[in-house]
């Protein structure tokens, strides 16, 4: 007799809070959506004038190779690693195109770094995915045997100079129709090549399988090391190509430029819902992690903070978002 | 029944029988040890100066490295890692440099004791955020990293301050004889008074048994929450300890963090420490630091490019790493 009526008073699935828990827990992108919005509208009562369309373009402009650098991040912690030889390829690539493009041309340029970042990707891949070299040290010491190659190089060329060509400085820096950086021509077919790439294809399913539970990958027939390889290897392209767009938009090239994106990048995949065990997270999270964390940047410089208070609310941030991602994805 | 008992055995161990124990427990600290013998017989071939001033500028470039390593060290044999190591040296040395600028020796004693609380402080924090909030500890001290170095900015925006004189002459110099500098002594005096009671402890116990199989550990007793925290502390305190060598030897403190962190964690894994904690000790990590900078001095002298060592570096770790995979690939199998 008590059942029915235990059934018409129970409250609406969608209120509850494990139902909310669910919620974050598989689509975190749109809790992320709104702290991004949250974000948007508390710079437009502080600063109104940081509001328009100029700034919104210098922001967007400032995010995509930060969310280039971060889909490196995404795709190895998909499977469990982490890529800490982004900062040191990225440089190194821009660096390379900026001293080879007079001899060269622009095309042969681009070519040779991004073939020279492959071959980093493919040993750092080797040594993940066949000698089981833990990811962190691994690419930790790739990023050592990059940084000491680049500045071999550097000693090199120091006679012939390094320029950066004006259409990287196109590419990288400038605006079509005023308003719409022209890096997104890079950036849009990228992430949706990925964002394709992750859902459709038995390529992304096998990295969240094997980032989720490698036994069970394995035990179904995923052959680890190649798919680690060929990770590696797209991910120090990735890195590459983020390295140009950074070297255009800086209008300068140097061995340890794009280093300072290297904590930022594993940051902005933190913040998108990618977990660092493996097996959770994506590229929309990582793009909304990496326009979440350039706002907070451009807001707390318009509010004219030290960069130390910067950096310190940054770190807060990070562990602030990962605790509470942790908290809804723990298993109850 | 009897015979059971029988079979223990009743007699102690010869000495021959311990020591061949100890070597076989020791086995990678030895060979690093033998590594290092040779690498110093091989300087010594190519540039037969190599004397005093060379060993002296090792010595005074391997403390705050050797600090810092020591502080990885701890907080990965209890099955963590701490990216934060520099940051917190960064701030430390601009804390103890601005407070030393101008004060006499015994205000610069106190600052000494409280920056090293400090240390223990910021590793508290460092611990109980990993612990309570269960975030993954790479990503926390992650973001403890970029706090550290934004706290050390607050404090000094470009490089500054000045150390009390007992300080710089506790690093600088030498002791007693030439080949012997003060910092060589400092480091492995410190680490030594601080470690070796440590390990033989119970909570230097709980770190390895927290690092090698947390489950069990637990199980065993062990509270696996306050055995990490404190871990974290211990590193905290090692980390305070580099931050006042950087401000001895350089004089200076430098919000910027210095190039520590990473080459700490190499010099932890060629020092036979485990990445996945419960294995290793604080020699052969030290041990690891020395070869390092000897390495990097061998290659200036042969007038290498520099930026080869960092090369060398790199592939040294990964080969090391690559052996140690290798072996236990082999292990596993057998």
């Amino acid at each position: 007799m008590s059942e029915p009526l235990q059934a018409s008073v129970a409250p609406n699935p969608w209120l509850t809070a494990s139902s909310w828990r669910l919620l974050f827990r598989d689509r975190p992108i749109i809790p992320l959506v709104f702290l991004l919005g949250l974000l948007i509208v508390i710079s437009g009562l502080v600063r109104p004038n940081l509001i328009n369309a100029n700034q919104g373009a210098v922001i967007l402009r400032a995010a995509v190779p930060l969310a280039i650098l971060a889909f490196c991040q995404t795709l190895t912690m998909l499977t469990g690693g982490i890529d800490l030889s982004v900062g040191a390829v990225a440089s190194a690539s821009g660096f390379l195109v900026a001293t080879l493009v007079g001899d060269q041309g622009l095309v042969l340029a681009i070519v040779i770094a991004l073939i020279a970042a492959a071959l980093v990707g493919l040993v750092t891949g080797i040594g993940v995915g066949v000698f089981r070299v833990h990811p962190l040290i691994m690419t930790l010491a790739m990023a050592l045997v990059v940084l000491g190659l680049a500045n071999v190089w550097q000693i090199e060329t120091v006679q012939t100079g390094a320029g950066i060509p004006g259409e990287l400085r196109t590419l990288g820096n400038s605006f079509v129709a005023t308003y719409v950086p022209y890096n997104l021509a890079v950036f849009v077919p990228l992430a949706l090549i990925l964002l394709l790439g992750l859902r459709r294809t038995g390529y992304g399913r096998l990295l969240y399988a094997i980032g989720d539970n490698p036994i069970a990958a394995r035990l179904s027939g995923a052959r680890a090391w190649q798919v680690l390889v060929v990770l590696y290897v797209i991910s120090a392209v990735l890195a590459a190509i983020a390295g140009f767009l950074i070297a255009g938009l800086n209008n300068t090239a140097s061995v340890t430029l794009a280093d300072s994106f290297l904590l930022p990048s594993v940051a902005a995949a933190v913040i998108g819902g990618t977990s660092i065990l493996g097996g959770r997270g994506g590229i929309g999270g990582t793009i909304v992690g990496a326009l979440i964390l350039t706002v907070i940047t451009a807001l707390l410089n318009s509010l004219g903070y030290q960069a130390a208070v910067t950096q310190i609310l940054f770190g807060l941030i990070i562990v602030a978002v990962a605790a509470a991602y942790t908290r809804v994805t723990a298993e109850s | 029944m009897t015979a059971a008992v029988d079979t223990v055995p009743t007699r102690r161990q010869t000495w021959q029988e311990g020591f061949a124990a100890w070597a076989r427990r020791n086995t990678w600290t030895l060979g690093l040890l033998g590594f290092l013998v040779l690498l110093i017989i091989f300087t010594k071939l190519i540039n037969p100066s190599f004397g005093a001033g060379g060993i002296s500028n090792i010595a005074i470039r391997a403390l705050p490295l050797g600090f810092a390593t020591a502080a990885q060290a701890i907080v990965v044999i209890s099955g963590g890692i701490d990216l934060s190591v520099a940051s917190m040296m960064a701030f430390v040395g601009v804390v103890t440099a601005t407070l030393m600028e101008g004060q006499s020796p015994e205000f610069g004693l106190a600052v000494v004791i409280g920056v090293l609380l400090l240390g223990l402080l910021m590793g508290l924090v460092n611990g109980t955020l990993v612990v309570l909030t269960r975030v993954p500890d790479i990503v926390v001290t992650l973001a403890m990293s970029f706090v550290w170095w934004g706290a050390a900015l607050l404090v000094l925006r470009t490089p500054g301050g000045e150390s009390v004189r007992w300080l710089r002459d506790l690093a600088l110099g030498p002791i007693g004889i030439d080949l012997l500098p003060r910092a060589a002594v400092l480091l492995v005096v410190v680490v030594a008074v601080i470690w070796i009671p440590l390990q033989r402890s119970r909570l230097g116990l709980s770190f390895y048994a927290v690092g090698s199989n947390q489950l069990a550990a637990f199980r065993s007793g062990v509270s696996v929450g306050r055995t990490k925290v404190l871990a974290y502390a211990c590193t905290g305190l090692f980390a305070a300890l580099g931050g006042l060598s950087l401000v001895a030897t350089t004089t200076l403190g430098d919000p910027k963090p210095g190039p520590y962190t990473l080459p700490a964690v190499a010099a932890v894994v060629l020092g036979g420490v485990s990445l996945a904690g419960g294995r290793g000790g604080l020699a052969g990590p030290l041990i690891a630091v020395v070869i390092l900078g000897l390495i990097r001095s061998d290659m200036t002298f042969l007038n290498l490019n520099q930026n080869l060592a960092t090369v060398a570096e790199g592939v040294i770790l990964i080969a090391v790493v690559m052996l140690g995979s290798f072996i236990q690939l082999r292990r596993s199998r057998a």
